[in-house]
């Protein structure tokens, strides 16, 4: 019996890597809608700096947010080579702009691991766990923390 | 119980019908113009609605409509007068009916304190026998028998005959069954009419209804149980119900079932006895359907349920289609075809139908203000009972046509503010009198269509706005500073500032510390304006300026620091390139734009817009004049103007959220997003930074951020 529940509760996930300030990061492959080619946005007024604009997918109105930046990296200075990896956590949709996309890993649920304790910063409060792969770490990304609107919502 | 919830709302969504039916009936009876067949109408809304309520299991609302419908049986069967007194009280009791409905709908237990004063006023209209039977449902006809027990009043019995159509059977029924629920009524005889069988076997036809029936059912007094039974069939078979005593002229059964009378009864209800020939001569009286024919009661089907969810799709699409369209006759222009004159015309037909389309599917989703405008009836006479004014509200061109959503959205600004012109605006009664106006205070609430605005006026014949006063109220609660030199129209303007109440004493009516600028909110995020005009003494106008449908809008292409922005048309009054002669400079970093001899101040858009100023010249420049609530009017600068066409409003707020200055975003033939402006949102910053002190200033502006 207990055997079944461990089972049931060692899901297997996939995630898609990707690179932001020269980092490893990864989300849930569930999370993603698609991933695109940068191309040119339409600034929005009043806007935080890690918010680059808005851009048109097919039809939507999606708000592009730089990674690096949100996550208190340097900005990131896009060209054709970027990527955007459109994600959708509810209702709300949100494009995020990165330097590229790797692969996608699976893992089960008992490689996720907590974040140590340690000082905060912009990027750890942005981080749900880590997964160790190898030699090699990636962190989870918090799409929730990430949404532009429960900002305004804070403030 | 539990039950599944697309019924529940369908049950809702009917009570809504019928309750527009019930308060239309219910004005025409005040209005003195009503006849039997209203009364019936009335009667037979209340029924249904406590019938479905039942099957829902929602008690309280089953338990007052069981009342009201006690009542208005009383009445349409002429046992109480339709006097002024009693009609108040009925309209009351529509009033509470349909915030029962809403409680119900929001699953919310009903406001003991309101409710029972009216049931307790409806109940003083029935006699004490009826409070008894009231109680108990089942009983409530057996009591009404007691009465009956007088000379040969009231019917003692109905003859039903009906005849069921081709569509009565395809839906299942069966005859039998009903007939055996009508025997289980009373005493009864029943006679099967065969004179419609075909005679010849070959003109058999086996869907059709060949046979009717006659029941005659003896010891009714009146027609409900009846009623009950056929109450889902109506309209598939022919159907009368006829009291016996008309059709015999003398009632059938004796005396000798009833129970013994009560005396004081009999003394206590003098309207008991109409006569019998004037029963005769009436003889709609007790039956709701008088014609043998029972006429279908709304012409069937005309109106079509959907999902609201399924009509915004179809709007998307079409949205997706004008964009689609604009963008093929950009890459057409750019392609620059020999011979394309032909093309060119068909990509107009193709623009006038994706218009067309685009049209209609809006028409879908408007609405008449009708209910709304219902409701706020109800609101006014809510408030005038508890400030203790007179007021009659007339209601103009309820017809008129808004976008679903803004009539839903709609509701809370304008019962604020009905609440508010009865509260603020009409004088007391002694007040009025003293002013040479009739005691009675008038409020007139209008919707108009107006070149593609809706226009809602609220206007009351009440004081007027005291400006002075709201000027110094303006100035204790630190919205301006004392010294501040305001125009008429900028103090009126104060009303709608955040924190800005005027009544002196906080009345539970309004004054909750929740104003008008909670109403001028509501407004804005559907795209409106808010106007007020006052003239002191004769009362104040507000008007609410909507457009018709929020979804697509006619906007000028502009470009701002390199960037495509549209701003609406319905706000520009006149675009200007102004010459050396028209800016003036006003201080170092302000101009003014001269007009007609008019100065008009110049809001740099990109600047407002946290973009980088362009460098260039205000002469090289156009100037956009716009009226705005904040400021009469300005003059926004931007760098050039392309184009007027029609755009598609997308909303930022789903995804992104509110941002100053910008009502939205719309997408452009060429697939990028260009942000909608709100120059009231724009001037309003602007005025906020010049005009209010700067605490205040600022606390505005991160509200709207």
């Amino acid at each position: 019996m207990s055997e079944q529940v461990d089972a049931m509760a060692t899901k297997e996930l996939e995630f898609v890597t990707l690179v932001a300030g020269g980092q490893n990061f990864c989300i849930e492959i569930t999370q993603i809608r698609e991933i695109r080619r940068w191309s040119p946005v339409t600034v929005l007024p009043h806007s935080p700096d890690y918010v680059l604009g808005v851009m048109n997918l097919r039809g939507a109105v999606i708000p592009i947010i730089d990674l690096a930046a949100k996550l208190g990296f340097e900005k990131i200075e896009p060209t054709e080579r970027h990527v955007i990896i459109i994600t959708a956590v509810e209702e709300t949709i949100v494009g995020l702009l990165v330097e590229s996309v790797s692969e996608i890993i699976g893992v089960s649920t008992d490689m996720v691991r907590e974040i140590p304790r340690g000082p905060e910063d912009a990027t750890t409060r942005a981080i749900l766990g880590i997964i160790a792969i190898g030699d090699e770490m990636t962190k989870i990304i918090n799409l929730t923390m990430l949404s532009p609107r429960k900002d305004q919502v804070a403030a | 119980m539990a039950h599944d919830p697309s019924i529940l709302e369908a049950f809702f969504e009917e009570c809504e019908d019928l309750i527009v039916a019930l308060t239309e009936g219910l004005i025409e009876m005040r209005e003195g113009h009503a006849d039997a067949e209203t009364v019936n109408a009335v009667f037979r809304a209340v029924h249904s609605i406590k019938g479905a309520a039942g099957a829902f299991a929602l008690d309280e609302l089953v338990g007052f409509a069981h009342k009201f419908e006690t009542v208005l049986d009383e009445l349409r069967s002429q046992k109480l007068k339709a006097d002024e007194k009693l009609l108040r009280v009925l309209q009351r009791a529509g009033d509470i009916l349909a915030d029962l409905v809403d409680d119900a709908r929001e699953d919310k237990p009903a406001n003991r304190d309101v409710v029972d004063p009216v049931l307790a006023e409806l109940q003083s209209f029935l006699s004490p026998e009826d409070e008894d039977a009231a109680t108990e449902e089942e009983f409530v006809f057996e009591a009404l028998t007691l009465d009956v027990g007088m000379p040969d009043a009231a019917p003692t019995g109905y003859r039903v005959s009906f005849q069921p159509s081709a569509e009565f059977y395809a839906l299942g029924h069966d005859p039998a069954l009903i007939i055996t629920a009508l025997m289980d009524l009373g005493e009864t005889s029943v006679d099967v009419n065969l004179q419609d069988l075909p005679s010849e076997f070959a003109d058999f036809e086996w869907s059709q209804g060949y046979l009717s029936w006659q029941i005659d059912i003896a010891g009714l007094t009146t027609d409900l149980q009846i009623q009950d039974i056929f109450q889902f069939m109506d309209d598939i078979c022919a159907l009368t119900i006829v009291p016996l005593g008309i059709i015999d002229g003398a009632p059938i059964q004796a005396l000798d079932t009833l129970p013994e009378c009560d005396p004081v009864s009999e003394l206590t209800d003098p309207p008991i006895a109409p006569d019998l020939a004037e029963v005769r001569t009436a003889p709609v009286n007790p039956d709701p359907e008088p014609t043998t024919q029972r006429p279908a009661k709304k012409p069937a089907a005309t109106t079509l349920r959907v999902d609201p969810e399924r009509v915004d799709r179809l709007i998307n699409a079409v949205g997706e289609l004008i964009i689609n369209q604009s963008v093929i006759s950009q890459r057409l222009e750019e392609a620059e075809l020999p011979n394309s004159a032909e093309l060119f015309a068909d990509l107009d037909d193709y623009k006038f139908l994706a218009r067309e389309i685009q049209e209609g599917v809006m028409a879908i989703r408007a609405q008449p203000v009708k209910p709304l405008f219902q409701r706020m009836m109800r609101i006014a006479r809510e408030a005038a009972d508890a400030t203790g004014k007179d007021v009659e509200l007339i209601t103009e061109g309820e017809a008129t046509e808004v976008d679903k959503t803004v009539v839903e959205r709609l509701a809370d600004p304008l019962t604020h503010m009905i609440r508010n012109a009865i509260d603020h605006g009409i004088e007391k009664p002694e007040d009025r009198i003293a002013a040479n106006k009739p005691e009675q205070g008038q409020l007139r609430l209008s919707a108009s269509q107006r070149s593609g605005s809706i226009v809602i006026e609220i206007a009351d014949d009440g004081a007027g706005l005291n400006r002075s006063r709201i000027q110094d109220i303006a100035v204790e609660k630190g919205l301006v500073s004392p010294d501040a030199s305001l125009s008429d129209q900028e103090i009126d303007h104060l009303l709608f500032a955040p924190g800005f109440s005027t009544a002196a004493e906080v009345t539970n009516l309004s004054g909750r510390g929740v104003g008008m600028d909670v109403v001028k909110t509501a407004i804005t995020t559907l795209g409106g304006r808010v106007a007020i005009s006052t003239n002191p003494g004769f009362g104040t106008t507000f008007s609410i300026t909507l457009p018709v449908t929020l979804a697509v809008m006619d906007g000028m292409i502009i470009t701002v620091s390199d960037q495509t922005m549209v701003v609406p048309i319905s706000s520009i009054l006149e675009t200007v390139r102004p010459n050396k002669n028209d800016v003036a400079k006003l201080g170092m970093n302000n101009e003014l734009l001269k007009i007609r001899g008019e100065y008009v101040p110049i809001i740099d858009l990109a600047e407002q817009l946290g973009n980088q100023s362009s460098q260039r010249e205000m002469v090289d420049r156009v100037l956009l004049l716009v009226q705005t609530e904040a400021i009469a009017q300005c003059a926004l600068a931007v760098d050039d103007i392309f184009d007027q066409r029609q755009v598609v409003v997308k909303s930022m707020l789903g995804n992104y959220g509110e941002i100053t200055g910008v009502s939205g975003a719309t997408i452009l033939g060429d697939g990028k997003i260009a942000l909608i402006i709100d120059p009231d949102a724009v001037a309003s910053v602007m005025a906020n930074k010049t005009q209010l002190n700067t605490d205040n200033g600022e606390a505005a502006h991160v509200r709207a951020s």
